[in-house]
């Protein structure tokens, strides 16, 4: 990414500013084998991104009798078995808790999106997400965009304890936010660089030269602090420099249309609702390149999903509610067990609506879906659900299911980033560091 | 609210009195324990980010309250029991920074307003197309000391300056530049975060001083949970802080303020754990009477009821649990079940003896907190009882619970909590946390999961008996008088209203200091104006151990101490 220097800026290198540069709209943007921007000569990009559904699985409804390709597909799956091909089916992989008290909803979901379990939601180390965006999501207007669907602010998106990315939980506010102000048209026919986005940026750069000075006047847990505020500046430094460049084109980009008002609430239809609006638009939003890396937290880890009018949430079910004896699991959990994953098939069908290359934007996404426990009565982090879909342009092999055989879970972790490009040989802490990846999503 | 507090008389003939008061207080009011302060112990400093009610104050202290603030802030960060302390740990996400960007848009766009750059900005350009140098200097340095806190060093200056004409010059507008560069202040670490730095010559029984900036800091947004004032600026700037009498001359005069009520809600508002309502959900078709307007109202009848009786009529902290007085609207009148004569706004009552309310913790913002979208909850209203009125933990319930021997509400077996719990406490691996979050919690099982009054769960009737740490007691009436007797109770509140003052959890050296607040809050008879005074005044409150990590001095603290307040 070219970075502009505010005073070369300054002294008016730009006095060119304010003649708008037309843009052709290139017919032909793939190259022979559909792969490649013509226009630019770049690379589709690829995407990384993590759904999280709250409260596990009812097992016998969702792990597949059998391994390899031709698994036959489980109750609670059956709503995805249009994406079979693009799906990889993970079960039976843990967190290993090596003695650390196991807070029930947090300490897996955290383990394994760090490589080290907490008693608590003070991190040890960043989450995958954040390791993978500092490889690929560098040169983007946003360096991640976070979601939550049912009313709940948090994510499970750390750099560092202390601080939690958090999501957008209005789909209009997620509207604004990409689409709103400073968003810029990849396939608008010209292009005027605007001479405030840029005075604007200079003062932020100017801001920014403060850290050296600033990181020797404090102590070692502030200086993480504050490397954190001058990282996050650096981004709007970016979005801002960005805007200062004509966009990339992006062949059937549509602006969307802003969604309407919506209620924010934990109701499971109000929540199918609202993500099925906020994939629509994050969709949208990878598809002209405004970020490569997200997270989608469908439910929170200990679910507050509800249906109207019921006394219990899901997460209270999942320990309240006795096994119905004839089908010997937990009826009305098993309802919100479902109920996510045809929510987890909206997702897909979203991502997958949009054409992109030969494929669709699907195929350029990694997307790693998984839950915070296995069996949420006892909160068990054994055998923690994962699915991961979306080839991430051809990086990692889908269309299987793979039992892990009590593995550590950082093993899929250790996979994935290594095949988003992160450099890192072995992951994970004390019974949970592995070097040992999952050899058969590698292509 | 305020104006009724300045007829206490002392504090209302002015300045005067206020020596005397000071003279008094520190002379020969210290009470019948005697208690003296120990020699300070102080902690690390700590390096704060402004809260959004902080944030929300400074703006319109400086610029004036009708500057909007066009912004979503990030949710808090809550640790050790306090999002107070989360100010002094949490990190600033890229989220946060696009959202103080357009906040800092928006309250610089409107200071250089034509409406309001007249009377804002502290000189005009001769001609607004072009630059003046002399003029936006003053502008810079003016609002740069109140928004650093502190006089901007000599390079500051100049930054945000060279910032300014560069913006002027390309946008050829003088205002254009100024708000460029009142953007740059107000996006500057130095303003979203408190950085403390202490004065290393400055010591006291081996323990650093926080230089005379950050004490203005520390003592303004403690005491008004906002940005210091130009007077305690310039005191700071002349050293006055530094002094026994320059100091109590300030924090009289901050207690005095109308803003002090403002810290003593904002207090409150973070130990009942407010933040909370941002996700709190009922179901409308169990509580149709539940909506944005009884949240809110709920949460300032509370506030009201505590600025009233702590400020106002200058009460016992304890009575808190027991008063009967309170504040309504009519929408809270539904909901409470009470007549609500004024059609518009507050009315102040008091609950009728036989109502089954007494005391904050019979309020609803408590009882609806506390609870579920679709039900009450006595282990998690125990919970908040041990944790936020007690200072109690309660550890996180074990992970490989079976719940299998608990049954869904609606069966007739099991028709009220207390069954349902009494079925659970058979585990043995429960029964000792819900032994001590349950039977406060069960006499509170006659308020429903928004708060109304019940006396029967699915047609049977709740037995509302409990007990507190010994007390036995059969109703709301019966908790309100233990928690007023609790000896936990006053102890609690000392100790998180200093961990609130200084942003972090107590250090283990501190006990004596503790024991002393603690001794002065009883002499006081539990005046908890009395109490912040206190903090503010001990030699603690301004304490660094140079040996507890964080703390780092600086060559820049001195150098703008000498250059003292140009405003």
């Amino acid at each position: 990414m070219k970075k502009f220097n505010r005073r070369t800026l300054l002294r008016g290198a730009l006095q060119g500013i304010g003649v708008g540069v037309a843009l052709p709209l290139l017919d032909c943007f793939l190259d022979t084998n559909g792969k490649a921007f013509a226009a630019t000569g770049a690379r589709l990009p690829v995407r990384f991104g993590t759904w999280i559904w709250g409260c596990g699985f009812i097992p016998e409804l969702w792990v597949p009798t059998t391994t390899g390709r031709d698994y036959a597909m489980p109750e609670h799956l059956k709503p995805v078995e249009a994406y079979r091909d693009q799906l990889a089916i993970l079960s039976g992989f843990d967190v290993k808790l090596d003695g650390v008290p196991n807070k029930p909803h947090v300490t897996g979901c955290l383990g394994l999106r760090t490589g080290v379990p907490v008693p608590n939601e003070n991190v040890k180390a960043p989450t995958l997400d954040v390791l993978i965006g500092d490889q690929i999501g560098t040169a983007t207007r946003f360096r991640s965009l976070e979601l939550s669907t049912s009313g709940v602010q948090r994510s499970y998106s750390y750099r560092a304890a202390g601080s939690a990315n958090p999501s957008e939980v209005s789909p209009l506010a997620l509207y604004q936010r990409i689409f709103g102000e400073g968003f810029q048209d990849p396939n608008a026919m010209t292009f005027t660089p605007d001479t405030e986005v840029m005075v604007r940026q200079s003062v932020l750069s100017a801001v920014g030269d403060e850290r050296r000075k600033l990181m020797k006047q404090v102590g070692a847990a502030d200086r993480q602090r504050l490397n954190e505020y001058f990282t996050s500046l650096r981004q709007l430094e970016q979005q801002l420099a960005l805007q200062l460049e004509p966009p990339a084109p992006v062949r059937g980009f549509v602006m969307p249309d802003a969604p309407p008002e919506t209620s924010l609430d934990s109701e499971m239809g109000n929540v199918m609702e609202n993500h099925k609006l906020m994939a629509g638009l994050l969709a949208r939003a990878l598809q002209c390149n405004q970020t490569q890396v997200f997270n989608v937290l469908l439910s929170d880890t200990a679910s507050n999903l509800r249906r109207p009018g019921a006394t219990t949430t899901h997460h209270t079910l999942t320990h309240e509610e006795p096994d119905d004896k004839v089908l010997g699991y937990q009826k009305d959990v098993a309802w919100f067990a479902q109920q996510s994953m045809l929510a987890w098939r909206d997702f897909l069908d979203a991502v997958s609506a949009i054409p992109e290359g030969d494929g669709t934007l699907l195929d350029n996404c990694l997307v790693l879906a998984h839950s915070d426990c296995s069996i949420a009565k006892s909160h068990a982090v054994e055998g923690i659900p994962i699915m991961i879909a979306g080839s991430g342009g051809g990086r990692v092999k889908t269309g299987f299911h793979l039992a892990g055989a009590a593995d550590p879970i950082t093993r899929v972790g250790l996979t994935v980033q290594q095949a988003m490009g992160v450099q890192v040989e072995k992951w994970g802490a004390l019974s949970m560091e592995t070097n040992r990846t999952v050899t058969d999503l590698l292509s | 609210m305020f104006t009724d507090y300045l007829r206490f008389p002392l504090i209302k003939s002015g300045a005067v009195c206020v020596g005397l008061l000071a003279t008094l207080l520190s002379g020969c009011d210290r009470g019948q324990s005697g208690a003296l302060e120990p020699d300070p112990v102080g902690g690390p400093t700590v390096m704060r980010r402004l809260t959004e009610s902080q944030y929300r104050a400074t703006i319109a202290d400086i610029f004036g309250a009708d500057i909007p603030v066009a912004a979503r802030f990030e949710r808090e960060l809550r640790a050790e029991g306090l999002l107070a302390i989360g100010t002094g740990e949490a990190g600033v996400s890229p989220f946060s920074i696009e959202q103080y960007d357009a906040a800092a848009r928006s309250v610089a766009a409107a200071v250089v307003s034509e409406e309001k750059r007249n009377s804002l900005l502290s000189c005009q350009p001769q001609d607004e197309a072009v630059f003046d140098g002399q003029c936006a200097a003053r502008i810079i340095d003016d609002y740069g000391l109140l928004l650093f806190r502190r006089p901007l060093t000599e390079a500051e200056q100049e930054k945000y300056l060279g910032a300014a004409q560069q913006a002027s010059e390309q946008l050829h507008s003088f205002y254009a530049g100024v708000k460029h560069a009142l953007v740059g202040l107000l996006m500057a670490p130095d303003f979203l975060l408190r950085i403390e730095r202490t004065n290393k010559s400055a010591t006291d029984a081996g323990r650093q001083q926080l230089d005379a900036w950050s004490k203005a800091s520390r003592l303004s947004y403690f005491l008004t949970n906002s940005t210091p004032d130009r007077e305690l600026l310039r005191a700071a700037g002349a050293g006055e802080l530094d002094t026994a009498t320059g100091l109590q001359q300030q924090v009289e005069r901050l207690i005095a303020s109308p803003r002090f009520e403002a810290a003593v809600r904002a207090f409150f508002a973070d130990m009942l754990q407010y933040d909370l309502f941002d996700d709190l959900a009922k179901d409308p078709s169990i509580y149709p009477a539940f909506n944005s307007q009884v949240a809110a109202d709920a949460r300032e009848q509370t506030l009201r009821t505590i600025v009233d009786h702590l400020i106002t009529q200058q009460g016992d902290y304890r009575e808190l649990f027991t008063t009967r007085k309170t504040f309504l609207t009519r929408p809270l009148g539904i909901v409470y079940r009470l007549p609500v004569v004024t059609r518009n706004g507050w009315e102040e009552t008091e609950y009728p003896l036989g109502s089954h309310r007494a005391g904050i913790q019979s309020n609803i913002d408590f009882l609806a907190l506390h609870s579920h979208p679709g039900r009450s909850s006595p282990t998690l209203r125990g919970l908040a009882i041990r944790d936020i009125f007690l200072c109690q933990e309660v550890p996180d319930p074990p992970a490989n619970v079976n719940f299998a021997v608990v049954q869904d509400p609606s069966n007739q077996a099991m028709p009220t909590a207390r069954d349902r719990l009494t079925a659970h406490r058979t585990e043995p691996s429960c029964a000792g946390c819900h032994k001590i979050m349950d039977p406060a919690g069960l006499t509170l099982e006659n308020y429903d999961g928004l708060g109304s009054y019940r006396t029967h769960e699915n047609g049977a009737l709740i037995d509302s008996s409990g007990s507190l740490d010994g007390p036995q007691f059969d109703d709301v009436d019966g908790l309100a008088q233990a928690l007023h007797d609790h000896p936990e109770t006053p102890r609690c509140v000392v100790e998180k209203l200093y961990r609130f003052a200084v942003g972090r959890d107590t250090v283990w050296d501190e006990r004596a200091y503790m024991d002393y607040l603690i001794a002065r809050f009883v002499d006081s008879g539990y005046r908890v104006p009395e109490l912040m005074r206190t903090i503010a005044l001990s030699k603690n409150f301004f304490a660094i151990d140079p040996d507890s990590g964080h703390g780092v001095t600086t060559e820049h603290a001195s150098a703008v101490t000498e250059k003292g307040v140009r405003s």
